[in-house]
């Protein structure tokens, strides 16, 4: 089948749509917190390109006014993005198929490419799947920096009260969230994704449940791979 | 912080960054197929992280005011039926961020 390129762009922008609100607010609010910590709209460029993680660049930022060691950056970095780790298990085998844009594919891995990835099933006819998979996560990138900048040059001159409009990253996830649900074995594992976070969340504090929910979820559902599995494999 | 620390710590973030993404397709990505358990978890935990993240996403509900976490279960709720009765992404993302946004700023 023959791919074409206007077509494979034009779906990755309608797929990576939905980042862009939550981007541009995110990346703003990150962009005015590393002006109000003394560094111009150059280093929240430089950062927002090289880094690219959300929470993770936010902790950078009282890593910087705090002078922290390069170890302590790192392991805390390491510590915040740990969830992250989880993600590929999805893409190993298809990520490769990218050639020169394998790495950049990884790079741009964060919640929000890692869903929208998640969300794509079958794609329509003429559109190169991984090219657009790529791509997704390139513009996911550039909404992301571009959030950056804005927040960086307007600060809190921002004239519309736009408190709330990140939750549009929270509705993201609850759409791809019922997307994914399309039978009964995948409804059991949500169902058990959001009781293992609740219980979590009581066990350990908002603030460390991430990456104990993910381990226990993974372990659950290594337990549970003769029952779940089943299906799978009869799928195959 | 001196220009050359700054960068440093830049640097250190973006590959600690990068490398946490990467673990996966280290261990697993080379020429030879993954091991059948990381192909039945690869296709099975996207939904139970999504669950992860919408739980993550909605806040520390054992401390928030119910004020500040009735508006959030409500949003995500209005999201999801939209979702269910129209299946357009952009559409129940507007409303639900939209309405959420109406009820922080009029409602709680």
């Amino acid at each position: 089948m023959k791919h074409s390129k206007s077509a494979t762009v034009r779906y990755a922008m309608k797929k990576s749509l939905p980042v862009l609100f939550g981007y541009l607010f995110l990346g703003s609010a990150f962009g005015i917190m590393l002006y109000e910590a003394g560094y111009s709209v150059g280093w929240a460029v430089i950062i927002s390109l090289l880094v690219y993680a959300g929470s993770g660049q936010f902790l950078l930022v009282s890593m910087i006014t705090s002078c922290a060691s390069l170890p302590t950056t790192a392991l805390m970095t390491l510590f915040i993005n740990s969830r992250h780790m989880f993600y590929g298990l999805s893409f190993v085998q298809k990520f490769r198929q990218g050639g020169w844009r394998y790495p950049f594919m990884i790079f741009t891995l964060t919640d929000e490419t890692y869903s929208v990835n998640v969300s794509i099933n079958d794609v329509p006819e003429g559109v190169d799947e991984i090219k657009a998979r790529y791509l997704i996560g390139e513009f996911n990138h550039f909404y992301w920096i571009l959030g950056s900048v804005t927040g960086s040059l307007l600060g809190m001159s921002i004239p519309f009260d736009l408190t709330g409009i990140d939750f549009s990253m929270t509705a993201l996830f609850v759409i791809i969230f019922i997307d994914l649900m399309r039978d009964l074995n995948s409804r059991l594992c949500g169902l058990l994704g959001i009781t293992v976070a609740v219980v979590c969340i009581l066990c350990f504090g908002y603030d460390n449940f991430l990456l104990p929910a993910l381990i226990f979820t993974v372990l659950l559902l290594f337990a549970l791979q003769p029952v779940l599995g089943r299906k799978e494999a009869e799928e195959e | 912080m001196t220009t050359g620390f700054l960068i440093a710590t830049i640097l250190v973030a973006a590959v600690c960054t990068f490398a946490t993404r990467a673990v996966p397709f280290v261990l697993f990505g080379g020429k030879k197929e993954p091991p059948k358990v990381v192909i039945y978890l690869g296709k099975i935990l996207p939904v139970a992280i999504l669950g992860i993240l919408i739980v993550y996403g909605i806040g520390d509900f054992s401390a928030l005011e119910w004020t500040s976490l009735l508006p959030k279960l409500i949003g995500v709720a209005l999201t999801a039926v939209m979702h269910l009765w129209k299946r357009s992404v952009l559409l129940s993302i507007s409303v639900g961020t939209i309405g959420y946004m109406l009820l922080i700023n009029f409602v709680f």
